[in-house]
């Protein structure tokens, strides 16, 4: 490494401190501090460190309505991701297995909702009808529908470079075509479904505007939710806000720190191609 | 044909589980919504209303200042996004000190929740107590009311939607340039050209495809941007910083569900006409190149 280099590094690290961390210093160190300490908004040292008070009462707010969030959004997750990945690992093995007009078509309307903004009024009234609306299962359905796109694009990719050979080797070995599927592909698929889960799970956590739509309801608050609808009873009590505000960010800070190849992955995936 | 396609062991039912929750929860309310958004249309009934709500929409000042809000919101981030993405992804690929924790630095707030960054946002860019303000003051500058002045209350927003998604743009780029070998640089510099030519005649050609996947992503999400708006500004001073997106549920909350609808086919049509001829457009170029 030249001197050049080294200097470069120092000075952007300042500069990327400045602009990166200190925000997120700045919610840690308010959400440390007392309601009346807080509301200066500065960024001084906390006058008396309440740290674990503020978390205490931030989850107690509204009857434990963080804890409920967090449940709902965790079923809404792990449902729609379960669903994910075997309905859009089977489109992606048939849209690339079988490639004639019919796939081609399934496969550009499945890419079409990637871009088309989804027609909400009209979802919630088709909701409405079918008794789904304000229900978790209505949201997972929801959400699998919203991630579809993305996930047949991986998973067809990465179907593609697995050898045919295999399938038909399992064919003549007589097994059924959802045999072939589930025991010899699916396993195979293993990278790409990781890449998958992370990158859709943190979708999914961090939706704002379609639980906003289509979950409204105290029982149905999720965690991106507890934030926007306490707003208004922590005005006076910033700390409170900003802890909020910290708790909502952990779940992805984890994810990021174990699974930051995978998201790299998911994230950049097409992007070479073009 | 059938006898094949029973035989197949590529069986078509395979795509019906997720064509199914697809259609309904997707399809159905897209092709809808173009009938929907020509009614009157309450939580109670719906009658046939003709043009009135896009007539509406482009007679109303406050519906057109959203739709030109998300027109200059999407350019001018995802300009600002691709711009900043390449050049910090020439820097950080660049084999200076510490360049994998800046990556990791620089991509953490991609992740982290959009309401959250708005809210932390909302609070340091406070008119008089905002953290950013107090530092204006301390090094001699006046006050900015980056949310209460409705001519600045869009392009602050615009600029946490910047430092919320370069990182991604980033990223894209860093995969992008990892695919240009070498040995382009190499004859560059044996023709004798400056660093700044082969930035512009040996980089920004061949990153290309990375370019058109930054721009179309930023764009689309650009145009569709609301949780970050309705958390900072709430479309507010006003309706000087509103967009389509919160345009559409501001109508919604109202009850004016016909014209919200119409919100959202417009929102529908600008991408389909503003997006797709730049992608094929894009993708043309690369291939010419």
């Amino acid at each position: 490494m030249t001197r050049r280099q080294t200097i470069t590094g120092l000075i952007s690290m300042v500069v990327a401190f400045v602009l990166f961390v200190v925000p997120f210093l700045f919610v840690l160190i308010n959400a440390s501090k007392t309601a009346q300490d807080a509301s200066q908004l500065d960024f001084s040292w906390p006058e008396r460190w309440v740290f674990w008070e503020n978390l205490v009462t931030t989850v107690q707010t509204r009857d434990y309505a963080l804890l409920l969030a967090y449940w709902n959004s965790i079923v809404i997750t792990v449902g729609a991701i379960t669903l994910l990945v075997i309905f859009g690992a089977m489109v992606g093995y048939i849209v690339q297995r079988r490639p004639n007009r019919v796939t081609r078509i399934v496969y550009i309307i499945t890419l079409s909702g990637l871009m088309i903004p989804p027609a909400v009024v009209p979802t919630i009234w088709l909701l409405q009808e079918i008794n789904l609306f304000k229900t978790l299962h209505g949201m997972i359905f929801i959400q699998v529908a919203y991630g579809l796109g993305f996930t047949v694009l991986l998973y067809r990719n990465f179907i593609g470079t697995i050898p045919r050979e295999l399938d038909e080797a399992a064919i003549i070995d007589g097994a059924k075509p959802w045999q072939v599927f589930f025991r010899v592909v699916l396993p195979l698929l293993k990278p790409v479904t990781v890449t998958i889960i992370v990158v859709q799970s943190i979708t999914i956590f961090n939706d704002f505007t379609h639980p906003l739509y289509y979950l409204p309801g105290r029982d149905n608050i999720t965690v991106q939710l507890t934030l926007y609808n306490f707003q208004s009873q922590f005005v006076s009590q910033m700390n409170l806000l900003f802890m909020n505000i910290m708790l909502i960010t952990i779940p992805p800070l984890l994810v990021f720190i174990f699974f930051n190849r995978q998201i790299v992955a998911g994230m950049t995936s097409g992007a070479v191609k073009g | 044909m059938s006898a094949q396609a029973r035989k197949s062991p590529y069986p078509y039912w395979f795509v019906l589980p997720a064509g199914l929750i697809f259609v309904i929860f997707f399809l159905v309310p897209t092709v809808t919504s173009f009938y929907f958004s020509l009614t009157y249309w309450d939580p109670f009934e719906a009658r046939f209303a003709g043009w009135d709500n896009y007539v509406q929409f482009f007679s109303e000042p406050y519906l057109i200042q959203g739709t030109v809000n998300t027109l200059i919101f999407a350019f001018l981030t995802s300009g600002l996004k691709t711009a900043l993405g390449l050049l910090l992804a020439v820097l950080l690929t660049s084999g200076m000190l510490g360049q994998s924790l800046l990556r990791s630095i620089i991509f953490f707030p991609v992740l982290v929740s959009t309401i959250g960054v708005g809210i932390l946002f909302k609070e340091m860019m406070h008119p008089t107590d905002g953290f950013l303000n107090i530092v204006l003051d301390s090094i001699g500058l006046s006050k900015v009311g980056f949310l209460t002045n409705p001519s600045l209350a869009l392009f602050s927003v615009a600029l946490v939607d910047v430092w919320r998604g370069v990182g991604l743009a980033t990223l894209i780029y860093i995969a992008g340039l990892a695919t240009i070998g070498q040995e382009y640089y190499e004859a560059a510099r044996i023709d004798g050209a400056t660093r700044w030519q082969q930035f512009w005649r040996v980089t920004v050609p061949l990153v290309r495809p990375a370019t058109t996947t930054v721009i179309i992503l930023s764009l689309i999400g650009g145009l569709r941007l609301f949780d970050l708006i309705w958390a900072m500004t709430g479309g507010g001073p006003g309706f000087s910083s509103d967009v389509l997106a919160s345009v559409i549920y501001k109508q919604y909350q109202a009850g004016f569900w016909g014209l919200s609808t119409a919100g959202n086919v417009i929102l529908f049509l600008m991408i389909a006409f503003i997006v797709a001829p730049l992608a094929y457009w894009l993708n043309r170029r690369a291939i010419d190149a």
